[in-house]
């Protein structure tokens, strides 16, 4: 499992109802439900994603975050988790708000475009970053609204979304973000996770 | 139109109140069974039809010769697994195939015809829940049905809430919808206008009003078909011929198609018993039953639901199902949904359709190990 699921489930206590929100092929939740007794439930978009997960024994509800969060009530959630999606959708701000409805908290990954990588790239060869975590061509990448650590901060800021926690992922290094090495972390992590409340 | 020595039978004798407000009793429920019971009877799952099946769910149906309706996912090693779980379906009430219906006789020994009380999916249900009592059964494991057959899923788990581990409604919906009441009226006024109907009091068979039945089935059969599927599979393709014959003959395989489908259909189905399973769909709105709030349908039972739906069934089609998902969603239901991916139409989930097989397979098999 990657470094970044075992961060988030590091997050988690045991025996929370946890909604993952575009689940993929269960990994995290698989993990969650056999090593913290967690109520999972998943919510993914790919019909082969989705079969991956009932062979897995998981619940998995085919579908589309944008559209089929407010089927879920008010905080029906302990946990809502959303790993490396946020950028994807063409409404990130209606997501988030809808994760924290539904969450009483929500644990949110972002890809960090601050990553000196990806300033070196673009930098340097002047055309598009492509790293690990950002593996696509501009004219095929699922992601329409990259955002930097230090965008993501300020924007939950704006919206008066308490921060529970913010760690920088840098290959297996996690570490504490705040205020005064926000620059640093954001130069030097390649994903950000936050976790969240409103 | 039945030999009765292949139907199993329990006659039930407790009184069931209908909800048109009669009430039946002393009544026969026909079933069948494959695989076997488990000492624990933790293994059984209860198979609901839709409005042409029967009880004989798999291998050779003994009154048609034919394969099983459902021979494609029940039995040795396939989707519902029968070396694994014990497989229980009957016959609903108002059908065929030797439960309570329009072809027995009223208690003054005269054949019902249309004076068989209007049945409802509610008393479908509520007369098979006797088959648990008569295997002993306290909690099945699973309560499954495509169609009407999940018509009857819903409506079971709502009416005994902890009677089912798991909860697999197919290709259904919670309320039937004006086009679909729109085509069993087509059915019905086809089988009411052959003049051999006779108001419901025809009794043998060289006088039933096959004509209209087979129309009946020829158009209900369309509605399970997908228009890309029909397309592919018969386009304007000629039957027996090499040119149009200018005439009325079936002179595209379509036609011919449609009129083969009619005519085996009136050789194992009652005209009547059309009428009254196509009227039962009709009234089942489960919404309604709850003053139009679904989720209450479902507010008691902490069964695990898996809901699957196919992209080209337009009769039931994929956001009726999903407004089954929202509805058990917003009480925070366990709740799985999967739409597949066929141009099979409605009839997909009777079909060779690999990822439904595998996904209700996968649903199933692991749900059983987490017993």
């Amino acid at each position: 499992m990657k470094n970044e699921f075992q961060v988030i489930a590091d997050l988690i206590e045991k025996d929370k109802k946890v909604l993952d929100v575009g689940c993929a092929d269960g990994t995290l939740m698989k993990f969650l439900k056999d090593n913290k007794n967690i109520n999972i439930r998943g919510l993914e978009i790919s019909k082969e994603k989705v079969q991956e997960c009932i062979a897995k024994g998981l619940t998995v509800i085919e579908g589309n975050a944008e559209k089929d969060l407010k089927q879920f009530p008010d905080k029906s959630f302990d946990y809502v988790v959303l790993s490396q999606t946020l950028q994807a959708f063409l409404n990130p701000e209606l997501v988030l708000d809808e994760l924290l409805r539904v969450g009483k908290k929500a644990i949110v990954t972002i890809p960090n475009f601050g990553y000196w990588k990806v300033r070196f790239h673009l930098l340097l060869k002047g055309t598009m970053p492509i790293t690990k975590t950002l593996p696509d061509e501009w004219y095929n990448t699922p992601n329409l609204h990259m955002c930097t650590i230090k965008d993501f901060f300020h924007f939950v800021k704006s919206k008066d979304i308490k921060i529970f926690k913010s760690l920088a992922l840098n290959n297996l290094n996690s570490s504490v973000i705040n205020k005064s090495n926000l620059g640093v972390k954001n130069l030097f992590a390649d994903l950000g996770i936050f976790l969240i409340e409103k | 139109m039945n030999t009765e020595k292949n139907i199993k039978t329990l006659i039930v004798k407790k009184p069931l109140k209908l909800d048109c407000g009669k009430t039946i009793k002393d009544f026969p429920i026909a079933y069948e069974t494959y695989g076997s019971l488990n000492s624990k009877k933790d293994n059984a799952i209860l198979v609901f039809h839709a409005l042409t099946g029967d009880q004989f769910v798999t291998g050779i149906n003994p009154m048609t010769n034919k394969e099983g309706w459902w021979s494609y996912a029940v039995g040795p090693d396939k989707a519902i697994d029968t070396n694994k779980y014990f497989v229980i379906c009957s016959n609903v009430i108002g059908g065929c195939m030797g439960s309570y219906g329009p072809s027995h006789k009223d208690p003054d020994q005269k054949i019902f015809g249309t004076n068989f009380p209007v049945i409802t999916i509610n008393d479908m249900v509520n007369a098979q829940y006797n088959l648990l009592d008569h295997f002993g059964i306290d909690k099945l494991f699973s309560i499954t049905g495509g169609s009407m057959g999940g018509m009857q899923v819903l409506q079971f788990i709502s009416n005994f809430p902890d009677k089912s581990k798991t909860v697999i409604p197919i290709a259904t919906t919670s309320s039937h919808s004006a086009q679909n009441i729109a085509f069993n009226e087509l059915g019905r006024q086809a089988i009411t206008a052959d003049s051999n109907w006779k108001d419901g009091n025809y009794t043998s068979n060289e006088t039933n009003p096959g004509k209209g039945l087979a129309v009946a089935r020829m158009a209900a059969h369309i509605t399970y078909l997908s228009k890309k599927g029909l397309q592919e599979k018969f386009g304007r393709k000629l039957q027996e011929r090499e040119d149009l014959k200018f005439g009325f003959d079936a002179d595209f395989q379509i036609e011919s198609y449609l009129r083969y489908q009619g005519s085996v259909f009136v050789d194992r189905f009652d005209a009547n018993s059309y009428l009254y399973i196509t009227r039962a769909m009709d009234y089942f709105d489960l919404a309604k039953q709850f003053n139009g709030n679904l989720s209450e349908a479902f507010i008691n039972t902490n069964a695990k639901f898996f809901i699957i739906s196919f992209t080209s069934d337009w009769l039931y089609p994929t956001q009726e199902n999903k407004d089954i998902v929202i509805a058990l969603n917003s009480i925070g239901a366990d709740v799985g949904f999967v739409e597949i991916e066929s141009d099979k139409g409605h009839d997909s989930f009777l079909l060779d359709v690999p990822d439904f097989l595998n996904a209700l397979k996968n649903f199933l098999d692991k749900s059983y190990e987490e017993n």
